[in-house]
């Protein structure tokens, strides 16, 4: 298992980061214009639901593989469930969505096994962001990444663009959608960190779901605010971010492996 | 002499024309009021009280509009006001029986939308019944639907 890591994305010539940095430059000035309308509340969970989410919070969840127990398929149930996507056929299809899976890790020489979770990781530099043709794919404020299905034309650009296999395409009718989290044919979806519940101030179902089981492998919470749990976490141990050679800057973290 | 003649005749056909205008007119408007053209819209107050969160006739015109600026309010910023959401639509005129706001011509938002031939997709995605109202009710297949698989 080699994970390589942050530092590395200056040693890489692969990523070239001028574009970035200067789309984010104009978005800065931007922001300069718009701060005076911003109105920052203290507690973010509780934002009240007539104000825009803010860059103030940057959303992410922290895993430790750690404490993921083989096997153990809760926060995918959890996430099927709360967000009215079907159970996967059997035997499954590859039109199945997918919107988080557990993925088993086998270290060659040693035998040991491990397995976690994997969805949207929520980048800051989010790939299906920059292909998308229509402006459907997109990141919120508060770095959630998400497809806005009412402009997505189903082209699949992202699902490629994605180095994490978070995006399926929906391809058949569907009935009986969880009225928070409309889903239909002929557009990409992918996991939205649970964003009804999380406008709500609760967490997404696949963390409440690990705590169920007792695993609390899932922390979620916001990466800016000093002190939350999941920033102590990740200022005080070691984690790192899948693929993090890419230079995307995830939201979601690993520990633990 | 002459001016005085044509004057009058033009005055009773000017009164022959009238009478026959408003003849035409009351027959239309009572063969109009026996067999008026529109849709049946179906609202039952006991769910959806006196008054829509905007006037009835700039509800018709306007809620178009309305819903597709707090799509992409709700969408893209995170605002999740009650008033104009859909879900504040499906709440008030879902169908008694059903809870769903399509489905047949008499369920509210397929009435009209079949009269006025304007193509409706918003369910294609949305779910046409909510949770709260589903559990509200004593409809127990409504509410397994909803509860998700």
């Amino acid at each position: 298992m080699n994970h390589p890591h942050q530092d590395q994305k200056n040693s890489s010539p692969a990523v070239d980061e001028h574009r970035r940095n200067f789309i984010g430059g104009s978005a800065a000035l931007a922001g300069i214009t718009l701060a005076p309308s911003v109105m920052v509340y203290g507690l973010a969970h509780s934002k009240p639901n007539d104000e825009p989410v803010t860059n103030k919070v940057r959303w992410g969840l922290l895993i430790d593989a750690s404490k993921c127990a083989e096997g153990c398929t809760d926060c995918v149930t959890a996430c099927f469930t709360e967000n009215g996507i079907h159970l996967p056929s059997i035997p499954p299809k590859e039109t199945d969505p997918q919107w988080i899976r557990k993925v088993e890790l086998k270290d060659t020489r040693t035998a040991r096994t491990q397995s976690l979770p994997v969805m949207c990781q929520h980048c800051e530099e989010p790939p299906c962001v920059d292909v998308c043709p229509t402006g459907a794919s997109f990141k919120r404020a508060d770095g959630i990444v998400l497809v806005d299905k009412h402009i997505c034309i189903g082209c699949r650009y992202c699902v490629m663009a994605c180095p994490y296999k978070a995006r399926s395409f929906i391809h058949e009718a569907l009935t009986d959608q969880n009225p928070d989290v409309p889903r239909g044919k002929g557009v990409v979806e992918s996991c939205t960190l649970c964003v009804h519940r999380v406008d709500r101030g609760e967490q997404p179902a696949c963390v409440e779901a690990c705590s169920a089981a007792g695993h609390e492998a899932i922390i979620f919470g916001d990466l800016n605010d000093a002190n939350s749990e999941i920033a102590k976490r990740v200022t005080t141990r070691a984690s790192v971010q899948l693929r993090a050679d890419l230079a995307l800057n995830p939201g979601i973290r690993y520990e633990g492996f | 002499m002459m001016g005085w003649l044509a004057s009058k005749r033009m005055g009773k056909w000017a009164a022959s024309i009238f009478a026959v205008l408003c003849l035409s007119i009351g027959a239309y408007a009572a063969s109009g009021a026996a067999e008026k053209p529109g849709p049946t819209i179906i609202i039952d107050k006991s769910r959806a009280g006196d008054r829509c969160v905007e006037d009835t006739a700039f509800m018709r015109k306007n809620h178009m509009k309305l819903l597709l600026h707090q799509r992409d309010e709700t969408m893209h910023k995170g605002i999740r006001t009650e008033k104009y959401s859909l879900k504040n639509c499906i709440n008030c005129h879902a169908s008694t029986k059903d809870n769903s706001v399509i489905g047949s011509d008499e369920h509210f938002c397929q009435s009209c939308h079949t009269y006025a031939a304007v193509k409706l997709d918003c369910w294609e995605c949305h779910a046409t019944k909510l949770k709260s109202v589903a559990s509200a009710t004593p409809a127990p297949t409504a509410s397994v639907g909803d509860e998700k698989k």
